[in-house]
């Protein structure tokens, strides 16, 4: 079956699913902190469009909802609260290292053939567009590991941490058509605190080794030094 | 069911009001307070579900059944007994300085804030809902870990809320996995996520799906089990937090992520048909049963000795549920009770040893016996507990353990008496000198409250000897459950 076969609104949820995940792979070779945190904003505000869409073509109200929640949490509010953050801290000019530049990308691009590999039972019981939501919110997931991998900023970390969130939240959407309510809202819940706990430790590691960079969280080791 | 409200209602309350008014001194018994009520709440559920059978609530969303309402109790009275045990030992860390009155009231906020998450893990029905539930749990905790700020303890939390959120995240990708699988066959809507409609449709559900969901949420919620090799951060938030922490992290938390894994792989074993649950279950409980064992002894904090003792025996229950056959189920139901009994206890005189002696170290906590016999004498009893020596529960839980072994997979055996063996080593190398030996100069006996160690090895004594019928009975309905059949 060829792409211009698809209805308009699963084309449209195939585009966004490749722009989330171009994001995912911005993410991974961006080294400025206050782009990383704005690239992981366009990522959430996709996120909000595509859960919108869901909503208006698929006719699931409650969906509106939850889009709504995605663009104020991830779209809005996190990402001034990390932006905020850098700020206070001092860390706008600072470039964090990224070893291997190459390397890292090519490292993703094998997560996203992994995930197709991994979704692939799926296929057989569904449609081509929920393989692809699923193969593709595995790979943010998996993307997300990577980038949290190949830093040292807490703030990068964190940013690695949500964007998982939002494959998550991507795959729930576009394959289920969101989850129960309760749950949707249970989840949103869970990560505001998460973002509140996480700029709450911003400053308990800074008092701590006088830096963000985790590289430097050292001190407990299994054996004796 | 009203009393399952209550359950959820109370630590809800305690939790409002400990936020702004708990750095009072009295703080601290309304917490104890809290507690009672809570035990009374889940006796009164207990005998409910005893006479009545399984019950659902009124919008489907909580359900409780013999296999979720003896962890309930089981929650409620280590929850109190800590709680119990917290009053001194907070006092004095803040009388040495280490705490201040609002992190104190951040304390006991938070600890009935884990309360509650851990009653919601277990009463819920919902899969999504007992996700979000056990993501909270990790919220209300990691502040607890870094409470007194040292470098290490920020550290530790960091490392356990990075470690636990991502593995989490893991198994809600397993529950989108799932919804997704059940959705096909049972309409979109809010049921299909429910527990006991999935359950009743297992069969239908698809396979491939189906185990692709589990392997996702045997991850994610092993990472809180503290399977290996997702374990690295356990032995560290448990030994640079406050001890009380510790104490309902090993005895609660650990058991509560178990019951999760038990619950999904109640699903999938009903749609998949074959043992792939179980195996997966097998190995990584294998593997961290035995690494444990032999991280055992290069141990030099207390703490972190127990808290590897912890990860090797959910690795045993990991891979007693695995096995799968009635008396292996059985056998895991029961050392989740002991272990989680044993364990706290142990933590509890941990804390006061580790006052006594001032450092979590091992080389420096010397004679205990002789400075303090209650405690010398609590560590060595507890010890031996743990160890699973004759007569206490540990070793009739074990033992079952053993022989289902020999039944089904007789090859295994020489692992797990290997495990058992090193373990046994492990503790003993460590904790004998610090029972004896000679005491330190200048060590004084501490202000401390025994009484939770005693009764808790008391329980695990009698538990050793003779399993009460009435807990009988619910483990038998839950191996019913789990299993598919009685033990016989």
């Amino acid at each position: 079956m060829s792409i211009t076969d698809l209805d308009l609104y699963s084309q449209a949820i195939l585009l966004l699913a490749g722009l989330i995940a171009l994001t995912s792979f911005l993410m991974l070779g961006q080294s400025r902190l206050v782009r990383l945190v704005f690239i992981f904003a366009v990522q959430g505000c996709l996120l909000a469009g595509a859960t919108a869409m869901a909503a208006g073509v698929l006719n699931y109200p409650h969906l509106y909802i939850s889009a709504g929640l995605s663009l104020l949490l991830k779209g809005i509010v996190i990402p001034l609260l990390l932006h905020r953050l850098i700020h206070r801290m001092g860390l706008h000019r600072e470039m964090d290292t990224i070893d291997h530049p190459a390397r890292l990308m090519m490292g993703g691009t094998a997560l996203v053939v992994f995930s197709y590999y991994v979704s692939l039972p799926i296929v057989q019981h569904s449609t081509l567009v929920t393989l692809n939501a699923i193969a593709v919110s595995l790979a943010v997931v998996l993307l997300g590991m990577l980038l949290m991998i190949s830093r040292r900023q807490a703030v990068a970390h964190v940013v690695g941490f949500m964007s998982i969130e939002n494959g998550l939240f991507f795959a729930a959407v576009v394959s289920t058509y969101g989850m129960p309510m309760v749950v949707e809202l249970g989840v949103a819940f869970d990560v505001l605190v998460a973002a509140v706990v996480f700029g709450v430790f911003f400053f308990q590691i800074r008092a701590s080794i006088d830096s963000l960079n985790v590289d430097r969280l050292s001190k407990l080791t299994e054996v004796e030094r | 069911m009203i009393a399952v409200y209550l359950l959820l209602f109370i630590p809800l309350a305690g939790m409002v009001v400990l936020s702004m008014w708990g750095d009072r001194p009295n703080a601290e018994r309304f917490n104890i307070r809290c507690n009672i009520a809570a035990l009374a709440a889940s006796v009164w559920l207990a005998i409910d579900v005893l006479w009545n059978g399984p019950q659902l609530s009124a919008g489907k969303l909580l359900y409780i059944d013999s296999y979720n309402v003896y962890l309930i109790a089981l929650t409620a009275f280590v929850g109190l007994t800590t709680s119990v045990f917290s009053g001194p030992y907070m006092n004095h860390e803040r009388e040495i300085g280490r705490l201040t009155p609002r992190r104190l009231k951040l304390y006991h906020t938070m600890y009935q804030g884990f309360m509650l998450a851990m009653y919601l893990v277990l009463t819920t029905n919902n899969m999504g809902v007992m996700w979000v539930a056990m993501e909270g749990a990790t919220l209300a905790t990691v502040l607890l870990v870094s409470l007194y700020r040292t470098p290490e303890s920020v550290e530790a939390a960091w490392k356990y809320f990075i470690l636990c959120g991502v593995g989490i995240a893991q198994a809600l990708f397993g529950t989108v996995l799932l919804y997704f699988a059940a959705e096909q066959k049972l309409g979109v809507g809010g049921d299909a996520l429910l527990w006991t409609v999935l359950h009743d449709n297992a069969g239908q559900l698809e396979p491939a799906i189906l185990g692709l969901a589990f392997v996702f949420l045997l991850v994610g919620y092993g990472t809180k089990i503290g399977l290996v090799p997702l374990h690295n951060w356990l032995p560290d938030a448990h030994s640079e937090g406050p001890t009380p922490m510790s104490a309902i992290l090993s005895g609660l938390l650990l058991n509560d992520a178990l019951y999760a894994v038990v619950r999904c792989k109640i699903l999938v074993d009903g749609s998949l048909g074959n043992h792939l649950a179980g195996h997966l279950m097998m190995g990584f409980g294998l593997l961290s049963f035995l690494v444990a064992s032999l991280f055992l002894h290069r141990q030099t904090d207390i703490k972190r000795l127990f808290s590897y003792s912890s990860i090797e025996h959910m690795g045993l229950m990991t891979y007693a549920f695995g096995v799968g056959s009635p008396w292996a189920t059985f056998a895991a139901l029961f050392h989740m009770t002991t272990h989680s009994l044993t364990k706290s206890a142990i933590f509890v005189t941990v804390g006061h040893a580790a006052q006594l002696a001032g450092t979590q170290r091992m080389d420096k906590i010397r004679g205990l016996i002789l400075t303090q016999p209650s405690i010398g004498w609590g560590l060595a009893v507890g010890t031996v507990a743990i160890a699973g020596f004759p007569p206490f529960g540990v070793f009739a839980s074990e033992f079952l353990v053993l022989v289902a072994t020999m039944h089904d997979y007789p090859w295994l055996t020489p692992l797990l008496l290997l495990g058992v063996g090193l373990a046994f080593a492990g503790l003993f190398r460590h904790i004998q000198p610090m029972v004896y030996g000679d005491v330190p100069e200048g060590q004084k006996p501490i202000h401390a409250n025994l009484w939770p160690v005693m009764l808790h090895l008391a329980l695990v004594l009698w538990l050793g000897l003779a399993i009460p019928s009435f807990l009988g009975n619910w483990f038998s309905q839950a191996t019913q459950l789990i299993s598919g059949a009685l033990p016989q």
